[in-house]
């Protein structure tokens, strides 16, 4: 199985990436040599076989952890901001969403 | 008894020996934290240091010496220490190697980075590593170290026209240069191990969940994982057991294990030690220098007393595609808050909000991270999502399974970390696919969330890559890690790769 340049495009859509059109074919490219090497995986039996998300779960049962719905954090909406590329009023400014 | 601070530089000593010159007051933190700085300066060339505040350091540095003044040192009471600039930090800038977070300041302090402080330790500055910790050669960070205005990988001190491995390079250069004592550093599929190996240093990543993820940037959540970098496995216990325990406030993957002296095992006899030897990790493509030395290394152990087992890993080649699917998996979903909106770079010029988004991200993101928001987005795109992510979530239990047969068999496991030595800068920057597969020896570990760590065990001898260290590879079963620097620590007891230096520093 091979990706198309079209299938980079949709890919790069999905991801919010604007690929310039060489970085484009050099992507292609790559990635193309990359599945070569994923291919050994695509035919290894695992049927009946569970997935593994956390490792340690591997010989332990790990519980989802779960806090109280609760307030835990004090007011830090100046300090969080100091890194916004915009702001105004306390609020984070983005491109008009809605006409 | 003659010190060892009236016979030798206060940067040739171990953690241990400097944490108790402190405590007896032969030396200040201050002294001690100018010293550091005085070296990281002097050494800037080799492009370690992303960020240094001398007047936080020093400010840190008088309140340690006021705490052992009034008899309340905690553990690590003003021992210097370099972060990867992986852990956000409240007084030092922090970028993850990437030009997304350029002039990033966090409002709060990675719980590891907390956690030292709390138990004395003083900030020298944050060093360099690969971009989002996507990287095994440094050469992928988009930040240009103090001192300098052009981009450039950290140097190896053992051979400075060479990487230092990654991603935590910048971490393992500055301890094996001793431009600090110990540093922290995160390991995702080898990023603690492999550059440790490389700059000729010891490094442990702990059990996955041992150590907290809250203030990591995060690259691949089910995988990373912080630990400690210094010279032998006694300074990486001592700073194992402070930065280690559960946070199960803040990071919901933190194992609920008790916190642990790591280093009470330490000095226990290793004899009848049974250390598994999988012939997977010693098979072509392995460089006679490593083969050697990993020979000779087994031999030592022998001599120590333990039995040598062979095992079989059958799936260490699978591992490969698995973390490359899997990793980049959950990196396309953990920078996806890379926007442009409430933190980091937004892309000057755009038209609507989707706009903005590609465009911040085209500009702020390298190459390699690309790549992998690309594979991840992909794998776990519609119609896809089973035959690569799923599939490879159910080889990462067959791999953790192999590891538990095998430890029915055998303590430790050991081998190399990587199949050659440092390359040269430049070497493979522009195939993605031959950096993948450097990581063969590191990557199962990781995908299992077992401890492993790398311990210094030769030099190479061909010519082409004379002098340059090796590094052993020993992984244990899951909260094993007391036992692993048991073995490490006396095989360090009975030989001294670990306590080479490399020329000029």
């Amino acid at each position: 199985m091979s990706l198309t340049s079209s299938d980079i495009a949709r890919i790069a859509n999905l991801a919010r990436l604007e690929l310039q059109p060489d970085e484009s074919e050099r992507m292609l490219t790559q990635l193309n040599g990359f599945f070569g090497i994923v291919e050994a995986m695509r035919s290894v039996d695992t049927t009946g076989i569970q997935p593994l998300a956390h490792p340690v779960a591997a010989i332990q049962d790990i519980a989802l952890r779960l806090r109280d719905d609760a307030v835990s954090e004090p007011d830090q909406r100046d300090a969080n901001q100091r890194n916004a590329p915009a702001v105004e009023r306390g609020l984070f400014l983005v491109p008009k969403v809605i006409e | 008894m003659t010190t060892p601070l009236s016979t030798r530089a206060p940067h040739d000593l171990s953690v241990q020996e400097l944490v108790h010159a402190l405590a007896d007051k032969q030396i200040s933190a201050t002294e001690l934290a100018q010293h550091f700085l005085d070296r990281s300066t002097a050494h800037a060339d080799l492009g370690a240091y992303v960020d240094v505040q001398a007047d936080t350091t020093l400010a840190q540095a008088r309140a340690a010496d006021a705490r052992i003044g009034a008899g309340t040192a905690g553990p690590l009471e003003g021992l210097p220490l370099a972060h990867k600039d992986i852990f956000v930090t409240r007084d030092f800038a922090t970028t993850a190697g990437s030009r997304m977070l350029k002039g990033y300041h966090s409002p709060f302090d990675a719980t590891v980075v907390r956690k030292l402080a709390d138990a004395g330790a003083v900030t020298i500055g944050k060093v360099n590593c690969d971009e989002f910790a996507m990287g095994s050669s440094n050469e992928n960070t988009a930040i240009a170290p103090v001192g300098s205005e052009t981009v450039q990988p950290v140097r190896n001190p053992w051979d400075t026209a060479r990487i230092p491995g990654g991603s935590s390079g910048g971490s393992a250069a500055v301890v094996a240069a001793r431009l600090a004592p110990a540093a922290t550093g995160t390991d995702t599929g080898g990023s603690i191990r492999q550059p440790a190996a490389f700059c000729g240093i010891t490094g442990i990543k702990p059990t996955y969940g041992r150590a907290s993820r809250y203030g990591m940037v995060a690259f691949a959540s089910s995988l990373d994982q912080a630990g400690p970098m210094a010279r032998s496995a006694e300074d990486c216990a001592l700073l194992l057991s402070a930065m280690c325990g559960p946070d199960p406030d803040r990071d919901s993957t933190s194992l609920d294990a008790p916190t642990e002296n790591f280093s009470r095992k330490l000095n226990d006899s290793i004899e009848g030690l049974r250390i598994g030897v999988p012939k997977e990790f010693f098979g072509e493509g392995l460089s006679d220098d490593v083969r050697t030395a990993m020979d000779a290394a087994l031999k030592q152990y022998e001599q120590l007393g333990a039995k040598l087992v062979p095992i079989a890993l059958p799936r260490t080649e699978l591992s490969i595609p698995v973390y490359y699917i899997i990793a980049p998996a959950e990196a396309s979903s953990n920078l996806s808050r890379f926007d442009g909106v409430k933190f980091g770079h937004r892309a000057k010029d755009y038209g609507d909000l989707a706009d903005m988004y590609k465009k911040t991200r085209a500009e702020g993101f390298g190459d390699e991270v690309k790549r992998r928001i690309m594979i991840g987005t992909y794998v776990l795109s519609h119609g896809y999502y089973d035959a690569y992510y799923l599939q490879a979530q159910k080889i990462r239990r067959m791999i953790a399974d192999d590891f538990q047969n095998a430890f029915k068999e055998c303590d430790v496991i050991a081998g190399p970390v990587a199949p050659t030595v440092a390359w040269k800068i430049g070497e493979k920057s522009d195939d993605p696919v031959a950096n993948y597969l450097a990581d063969i020896f590191t990557l199962s570990g990781s995908l299992a969330g077992l401890p492993g760590m790398s311990i210094p065990v030769g030099f190479a001898k061909a010519a082409a890559d004379k002098g340059l260290p090796i590094g052993m590879q020993l992984l244990g079963n899951y909260l094993d890690e007391a036992r692993l620097l048991n073995a490490a620590h006396r095989f360090q007891l009975a030989t001294d790769y670990h306590l080479a230096k490399p020329a000029g520093f």
